[in-house]
């Protein structure tokens, strides 16, 4: 068979082509859209809780090394002034000895060292800036260390306009009250926590209880940004002491702030990073799981048009030879009512035959006989050959009858003369039922419209009607009434008997496939089932009234051919 | 031989068909033959003309308009249940040809037949039934 081209689809499989891609598209759509989205929502959270966990972790991590760090160089100040007390610790040269031993255990980290007296006149003084006689009573972190005994202080610029903290420890020792003041040194410190540093905009700074910097932002900030100066009421809690929020920046960025504090509390350490910055891994997975998806989803959508369009090429196949073997059965059902026409015509051809095979032998007879010149055999010569041509011609009708029943096995559709099919089934059952002793009535309505169908069909449907009803009377006789008629826009034509009627049990099955009540191998029972697919497949109707000992009328109810193709 | 001694005298022979331009010819050509056929163009006429008159023979044609052949068969056999009836039938009604046979006619022939096969047939039915009344 000839495979169909897609494209040849009758435009109305198109409805069933688009319900089938719209089901296979909900169907695959919905559960794959529930589960990724799903998948997707908890991976997003893990993957949240995860990032800031890790900076909760980091900024709690920093702000121990930061604290211990302090405290660090609080414990070595405190080492020293009790190591050695007032005397020593006032005495310039020791001082400077002791700064040079911590400078060659730290580093570069303690920058100075001092002794100051209750009234905040430095005594003594390492360094390297001539600091000697400064007078500290109005300094903050003076007062501080008078007031707490041991003082961290902020950054500050101070006498020698360098950003630097104290870091003081106040004595009373040897009758006296005196402070141990080292100068930290900024860069040291500074470098703990600008060392924190992640992604590209992720940063840690530290700032005061009065918004100021306590360290060099690495990027540009504004002190009062964010909530540094509420932090406390404006985050989020964690359970060790570290705040997290998210909210936009003065540049409208949106950003994660994570804070701990430090110091006792008097410093914030603000770790600071943007949202997409922070979330970048997550935003690439969701990039290319979006893109999976969206690929997913194009395949699945060229897989239903595909998968749609290739059902419904099936089905339209499975169509189209279902019609095809209706087709058939209709065509073999034709030779069956052939085949019950066969007998009486078999008997319509032999009798003229009979009568030609006759004449022929008496035309025989007479020239054998000789007085060929005899003037009445002459005659009776000529009347011989006369009837031999009749004989013939009516054996040619009987031929042309049975060829207008045969004709256009195509079933080509055509405007049908109703009233002419009903003739010819009528010329010929004729015979039959001139046997049959059956009286034919044809009540024609004259002007009938026509009716688009095919010719063949039509006499088929005729002829199946005409043979059950002669079949029912031939036994008693009786009288076959064939009537047309236009009714409510639609053509009627009753096939009616007068033999024993259809039994009740039976009627509603008369239309079934091989149901026949004839004895077996007389009847396909196919006929009624035939005229019923024919009559549907014309849009009509076929129905029939019984009634036990009257008679059955067969009533076909045909639409006319409507206005706009009978212009055409 | 017994078919050989009744050629002199010439068979009575009853014709029953409807159709009547096959009987008038049937007819002359069996004359021609030494046979002497009485025409009856119904069933109903037949069975008058056997009342009426003595057959050696009958020719029937099975299917006929007014009355079924069957029946007229059987009519005939109750008149005269010896003589001998051939049947005359068109193809594809074997059933009644049998049924035929059975309510007791003769011989059967399916048309169109051999006009020489009918006579050696009529030949043998009236020899059979000189035989019976001898």
């Amino acid at each position: 068979m000839k495979k169909p081209e897609p494209s040849s689809l009758p435009p109305h499989y198109l409805p069933l082509v688009r319900k089938m891609f719209l089901t296979i598209i909900i169907v695959s759509f919905v559960p794959v859209f529930l589960v990724s989205l799903t998948i997707y929502l908890q991976f997003r959270h893990s993957y949240r809780e995860k990032v800031q966990e890790h900076l909760v972790e980091l900024v709690r991590k920093h702000k121990q090394q930061i604290d211990a760090y302090l405290e660090a160089r609080l414990a070595d100040v405190r080492f020293l002034s009790e190591s050695f007390g007032y005397a020593q610790l006032a005495d310039q040269t020791f001082l400077q000895r002791q700064l040079m031993i911590l400078q060659q255990t730290f580093g570069p980290t303690f920058v100075d060292l001092g002794v100051i007296h209750a009234d905040g006149n430095q005594v003594s003084y390492a360094g390297p800036f001539s600091l000697g006689q400064a007078q500290y009573a109005d300094a903050a972190w003076f007062r501080q260390a008078m007031e707490n005994q041991t003082v961290i202080s902020d950054v500050f610029l101070g006498l020698r306009g360098l950003p630097h903290f104290i870091v003081a420890i106040r004595r009373e020792s040897e009758g006296r009250v005196w402070i141990l003041r080292a100068t930290i040194d900024f860069v040291a410190f500074n470098n703990l926590v600008e060392g924190i540093r992640i992604g590209t905009s992720g940063f840690a700074f530290i700032v005061n209880r009065a918004g100021e910097f306590q360290t060099t932002p690495h990027m540009a900030l504004h002190a009062g940004e964010g909530c540094f100066g509420g932090f406390l009421t404006c985050a989020e809690d964690t359970t060790r002491k570290i705040y997290i929020a998210v909210r936009p920046d003065e540049a409208g960025i949106e950003s994660i702030y994570v804070t701990g504090l430090l110091k006792d509390r008097s410093w914030l350490l603000v770790y600071k990073q943007h949202t997409t910055d922070a979330f970048r891994e997550l935003r690439r997975a969701e990039r290319i799981s979006l893109l999976f998806f969206l690929l997913g989803g194009i395949s699945i959508v060229i897989m239903a048009l595909l998968l749609s369009r290739r059902m419904v090429d099936r089905i339209a196949a499975a169509d189209r030879e279902k019609e095809s073997m209706s087709r058939q059965v209709i065509e073999s059902g034709k030779l069956a009512s052939l085949g019950e026409l066969a007998a009486g015509v078999a008997h319509e051809i032999n009798n003229p035959v009979a009568v030609m095979i006759e004449e022929a032998g008496w035309i025989e007879d007479l020239m054998a006989d000789g007085h060929l010149d005899d003037e009445d055999q002459q005659a009776e010569i000529h009347r011989a050959l006369k009837q031999i041509n009749t004989q013939g011609k009516r054996c040619k009708e009987i031929t042309r009858k049975l060829l207008s029943f045969a004709r256009g096995s195509e079933g080509s559709h055509q405007k049908l003369d109703l009233n002419q099919v009903i003739g010819d089934v009528g010329n010929l059952v004729a015979q039959r039922a001139k046997y049959a002793n059956i009286e034919i009535e044809t009540r024609l309505s004259p002007q009938l419209p026509a009716v688009l169908g095919s010719e063949t069909e039509m006499h088929q449907v005729l002829l199946n009607l005409v043979n059950n009803a002669l079949y029912a009377m031939e036994k008693e006789g009786g009288q076959l009434t064939v009537s047309s008629v236009l009714q409510n826009g639609q053509i009627v034509i009753s096939v009616g008997d007068t033999g024993p009627g259809i039994p009740r049990a039976i009627v509603d099955r008369i239309f079934d496939p091989f149901f026949t009540t004839k004895p077996v191998g007389q009847g396909t029972g196919l006929g009624l089932s035939i005229c019923y697919g024919i009559v549907k497949k014309m849009g009509g109707e076929i129905e029939v009234v019984s009634e036990i000992g009257k008679g059955s009328t067969f009533r076909v109810r045909l639409p006319v051919e409507p206005p706009a193709a009978k212009s055409s | 031989m017994a078919g050989e001694a009744m050629r002199n005298s010439a068979i009575r022979l009853l014709l029953i068909d409807d159709e009547k331009v096959f009987l008038d010819v049937l007819a002359k050509r069996l004359a021609m033959r030494g046979i002497l056929p009485t025409k009856a163009y119904s069933g109903k006429e037949g069975i008058q003309l056997l009342r009426g008159h003595s057959f050696d023979a009958v020719v029937l044609d099975l299917k006929m308009v007014d009355m079924d052949g069957l029946e007229v068969l059987k009519i005939l056999k109750i008149i005269d249940p010896d003589l001998p009836v051939i049947m005359l039938t068109g193809h594809g009604s074997e059933d009644a040809t049998q049924d035929g046979m059975a309510a007791g006619a003769y011989d059967y022939l399916t048309k169109p037949y051999d006009l020489g096969l009918l006579v050696e047939k009529i030949r043998q039915a009236a020899a059979a039934r000189g035989a019976v009344q001898r």
